[in-house]
């Protein structure tokens, strides 16, 4: 195990914490001596508030003083996504339509990793408004890869995922629409976690696509995960589309739950287009859990061929709509030559967004139109519950679901121009979002280039506990999560 | 329908009627909705479509609006259900408003309506007019342009609306106006509106076209907007169903459009054709989730529900055999039939007419004259000091010449009746020596009225009254001075 603290486990620094071994202030120093070290490589961050995260972390130390420390997370230094809101501090979705915009208010996740006493530290880069698979997107420019610079971190939430596998945060706050946690997750070796759609609120995160967008932790381990979960779930009267029920504490819970499970291998998962090292790790891992007593079952998802479709349809149409306030009026970039209200929408919405910003408002725009909302949304959205219940089928039979999360290690930077092939990235993972579920993407292995694999397991909804018991079941028995990229 | 035709053709009219629900937050959001605040004082992160921001339904905006619904009569769909209607506009943060699509929430229901009777005092005829629907949505800011520039105020934007569509099934002006003044009652009465239309409490666009008597195929369809008063849609109606008729008698055509009506100047003016329709490309709201209203939660709402104008009317009239004149009136404030009621409980029902009277002719000369609200009138003077002055009227304590004297003392400084009387020895019963006194008077004073009268000539006793009453100052009941007169003059 790393002696760094900046590679360290929330769940081991806050036992350095409490004992007084070390403190926040110490802690927060290293990491933000790490990010200063490393990302002007990484180029993790957006933006960073280095006497804030000091204040916060001094603030820390004096509860923890007064004994008044407030949990597990009281003093660990979280990155979040540059999609949540902090107040007062910069929110530009990694867009030059937000370049200079700032909070006036916080997340809910925000107000709640506050108030167990979290050091906010950073605001990290992703693909513009979460629309990517590579972070290639962001106006900012890209991420890269902590383990080979010349690659993608993944995306959308590729800040979040290379600035934890670099030692830039002790965890990470991403979203993920259709897989902009997990795939990152698994491209740079680290736990990422996709709650159940309504299991986190959305309140404060820039939408994307409403009826997918969900938050949730980039950790070293899924018992960190399982600690951020219990901080950042539970209903908020802020979402309406946030759910109703008591929050369980997920790290007592991966005690609780030891198996063995039935795993599904849904079959639709291992076709064309899987790298044979990915598939590989992916087999040993399902050996692995069968030779811990599991059972393991093959399934099938039968309309998984239609979920790429339905994806674009449904989170393009709903992006359409979301993205509309960014029209240069009350906030944002606001175009200087303008001639009138329609010429103001025209010139700040071309400059402000990206090109793949705007090729998702279009096709959303067209897919909501008069003559073709039948064919396309409505439609969608009928698939959309045949996809659902596919999973829900699967479900009577096993417990989870397992497959890869990413079809492919990281790729290069610039390598996948086309945008369709990008959208290939994300074919494991948005089924889980039209479907609503959980899943998590744990660390499986690595590619003779030393790439990170991992591995996706889906679980049902709201059964986020058993999901993580799960994965903690496969890291018990692996030290893929301890590795960490030389920079 | 009876169909009035100009130059024989007749008009059909739909009424889209946006009318604000009276809540004290907004609809997405607990800031405070209001009128004459400072610019952009009533918003929020949510007002202000700020990133990242989710609206979360005001469950008194939907009460409200089911409310509305049951008092008039429409089916409440069992489940209240948000979409989104795209635009692009200054004054809508978002640049879509939530609004109810395809599933409102109130469909159906009617509007009783009366027309104007051949006199004030007679009931005109009584019609219902259908309603399409009723659905809930947010209201929008409010654009200020300058020479140079524009501003918005965000104060009225997610304030909730409701928009109240009547079917194409009105054919006047007059029935345009009846059905705005009997919407309004009814949104006043349930407490769901003010409707106050000079702080746009209430909007009105109305669809007109014209047709060839007999014909059941519509016409061409015109918007008018801009009816700023109730007086301005029946005079924009009016002007508006006169328009068409000009353009189709001199040959021409009409063209399916929307046109501003500028009430002051009586004119109106095209704002754009139908070419330039938008495509609001609407799809249900992700961020809300429907919310399903069931049996009890309705069963709740009826029972707050009141009784409306023309029901009371027809109560009033078969409770207390009160003339149209007085139903007419009392029946459409809510506050003072309430009054109404209460006082004629202490009178006594077969006091409720002279209750009605007294409190048409005295009491809403108060309100006049005072400039006072009912409520705080009714305050001053409660229905039972009200019932205790007809009472004494109705006894012959009091003379219907005093009551005008007592009423204005009553609400002066709140006193009860009783005591303004005694304060001011208005009592037609304590004057018995004075009354004698003032007869002898008035005798003594008038040898040849005496004389002519002694002579036989028995209209000479009228000479004697008019003194007498003066001396009395309004205590001198004139049957009891006559009955004193024919006394002293038989001695």
């Amino acid at each position: 195990m790393s002696s760094e603290l900046h590679f360290k486990s929330i769940a081991d620094l806050s036992g350095l914490l409490e004992n007084r071994q070390v403190s926040s202030v110490e802690l927060t120093t290293a990491v933000i001596g790490r990010t200063k070290a490393v990302d002007a490589r990484v180029r993790a961050f957006n933006s960073f508030d280095e006497s804030g995260a000091l204040a916060q972390a001094a603030a820390s130390d004096a509860r923890r003083g007064a004994g008044k420390a407030r949990g597990p997370l009281d003093g660990i230094p979280v990155g979040l996504k540059d999609v949540i809101a902090v107040a007062n501090q910069p929110l530009t979705a990694s867009s030059r339509m937000l370049a200079n915009f700032v909070s006036p208010y916080d997340a809910t996740v925000t107000v709640r990793l506050k108030d167990a006493g979290a050091v906010l530290w950073g605001r990290l880069n992703c693909d513009e408004f979460a629309m990517g698979s590579s972070t290639e997107n962001s106006a900012f420019g890209p991420t890269a890869n902590p383990w080979d610079l010349s690659r993608v971190p993944g995306g959308s939430s590729g800040g979040s995922s290379a600035a934890l596998a670099a030692g830039e945060a002790i965890a990470t706050l991403g979203s993920d629409t259709g897989g902009s946690i997990r795939q990152p997750a698994a491209l740079c070796g680290v736990v990422g976690l996709k709650p159940t759609y309504g299991l986190v609120s959305r309140y404060g995160l820039v939408a994307f696509a409403s009826s997918l967008d969900q938050i949730g932790p980039f950790a070293r381990t899924v018992e960190d995960a399982a600690i951020v979960l219990s901080t950042i779930a539970g209903h908020d009267p802020h979402d309406s589309t946030s759910f109703k029920a008591a929050v369980p504490d997920y790290r007592a819970e991966l005690k609780q739950r030891r198996g063995p499970w039935r795993l599904g291998i849904p079959q639709e998962y291992f076709g064309a287009g899987l790298d044979p090292e990915v598939n590989a790790a992916v087999q040993r891992a399902i050996a692995f859990y069968e030779a811990r007593g599991c059972t393991i079952k093959e399934v099938s998802l039968p309309h998984t061929q239609y979920c790429l479709d339905t994806y674009y349809i449904i989170a393009t149409a709903e992006a359409s709509s979301n993205l509309a306030r960014f029209d240069g009026v009350r906030y944002g970039h606001r175009s200087k030559d303008a001639k009138d209200a329609v010429d103001l929408y025209f010139k700040s919405r071309s400059e402000g967004f990206g090109a793949e910003v705007k090729r998702r408002i279009i096709l959303g725009t067209y897919v909501l139109s008069s003559g073709y909302y039948d064919a396309y949304y409505l439609r969608a959205q009928k698939v959309r519950t045949l996809i659902r219940q596919d999973f829900l089928n699967a479900y009577r039979e096993v417990d989870a679901l397992l497959t890869p999360t990413s079809p492919a290690p990281a790729f290069k930077l610039g390598e996948k121009s086309d945008p369709l092939a990008l959208y290939l990235c994300d074919i494991y993972t948005i089924g889980v979002n039209l479907a609503g579920l959980p899943a998590v993407s744990v660390p499986c292995g690595f590619t003779g280039g030393g790439l990170p694999i991992g591995l996706q397991l889906i679980g049902q909804p709201f059964q986020e506990a058993e999901l993580l018991a799960i994965a903690r079941g496969y890291e018990e028995g692996h030290e893929w999560g301890q590795r960490h990229p030389v920079l | 329908m009876t169909k009035e035709t100009i130059h024989g053709y007749e008009a059909v009219i739909g009424l889209e009627v946006h009318v604000q629900i009276k809540t004290r937050s907004k609809i997405f959001t607990r800031v405070a909705a209001g009128y004459g605040f400072p610019p952009n004082s009533l918003t929020d992160p949510v007002v202000l479509a700020l990133p990242g921001t989710l609206p979360v339904m005001n469950k008194a905006a939907l009460d409200a609006i089911i409310k509305a619904g049951l008092l008039l009569g429409c089916e409440i769909a069992p489940v209240c259900k948000w979409d989104r209607k795209n635009y692009f506009y200054p004054d809508s943060p978002k640049n879509y408003q939530i609004t109810q699509y395809d599933q409102p929430i109130c469909v159906g229901g009617q509007v009783e309506i009366e027309l104007p009777g051949p006199a004030r005092n007679v009931m005109g005829e009584h019609k219902k007019v259908p309603l399409t629907r009723i659905h809930l949505e947010e209201d929008v800011g409010k654009l200020n342009h300058g020479a140079t520039d524009s501003l918005v105020d965000y104060n009225r934007a997610g304030t909730p609306l409701m928009e109240i569509v009547s079917e194409p099934a009105m054919h006047s002006a007059e029935e345009a106006f009846a059905y705005l003044t009997s919407l309004r009652a009814t949104m006043i009465f349930g407490g769901i509106s003010d409707c106050d239309m000079e702080k746009g409490q209430l909007r009105c666009d109305a669809n007109i076209s014209i047709r060839p008597a007999g014909e059941t195929k519509l016409g061409t369809k015109v918007e008018l907007k801009n009816l700023n008063s109730i007086s301005f849609v029946r005079d924009g109606i009016a002007h508006e169903i006169k328009r068409q008729v000009g353009v189709l008698e001199r040959g021409g055509a009409l063209v399916q459009e929307t046109r501003d009506y500028d009430g002051h100047a009586g004119t109106s003016q095209s704002l754009r054709s139908k070419e330039m329709a938008h495509d609001y490309r609407y799809f249900p709201d992700p961020d809300l989730m429907p919310v399903e209203v069931d049996d009890a939660w309705k069963a709740k709402l009826r029972a707050e529900c009141p009784e409306l104008p023309f029901a009371k009317q027809r109560r009033f009239v078969d409770a207390y055999q009160l003339p149209y004149s007085l139903t007419s009136v009392l029946a459409w404030d809510r506050g003072l039939a309430d009054y109404f009621e209460q006082a004629v409980r202490a009178a006594g029902p077969d006091r409720a007419v002279a209750v009605g009277n007294w409190i048409v002719n005295f009491f809403l000369r108060e309100v006049g004259e005072r400039k006072g609200s009912i409520e705080a009138l009714a305050a001053r003077v409660p229905p039972a000091a009200a019932a205790e002055l007809v009472g004494m009227v109705q006894s012959g304590e009091l003379l219907g010449n005093a009551v005008a004297q007592v009423s204005s003392a009553m609400f002066s400084d709140g006193a009860p009746p009783r005591e303004v009387v005694e304060r001011e020895g208005l009592s037609a019963r304590s004057d018995a020596g004075e009354l004698e006194q003032w007869c002898r008077d008035a005798i003594a004073a008038n040898a040849k009225a005496l004389a002519e009268f002694k002579g036989g000539k028995e209209s000479a006793i009228n000479a004697f009254k008019g003194p007498v009453m003066k001396a009395g100052k309004g205590k001198a009941d004139p049957k009891r001075v006559d009955a004193m007169l024919r006394k002293l003059l038989a001695e």
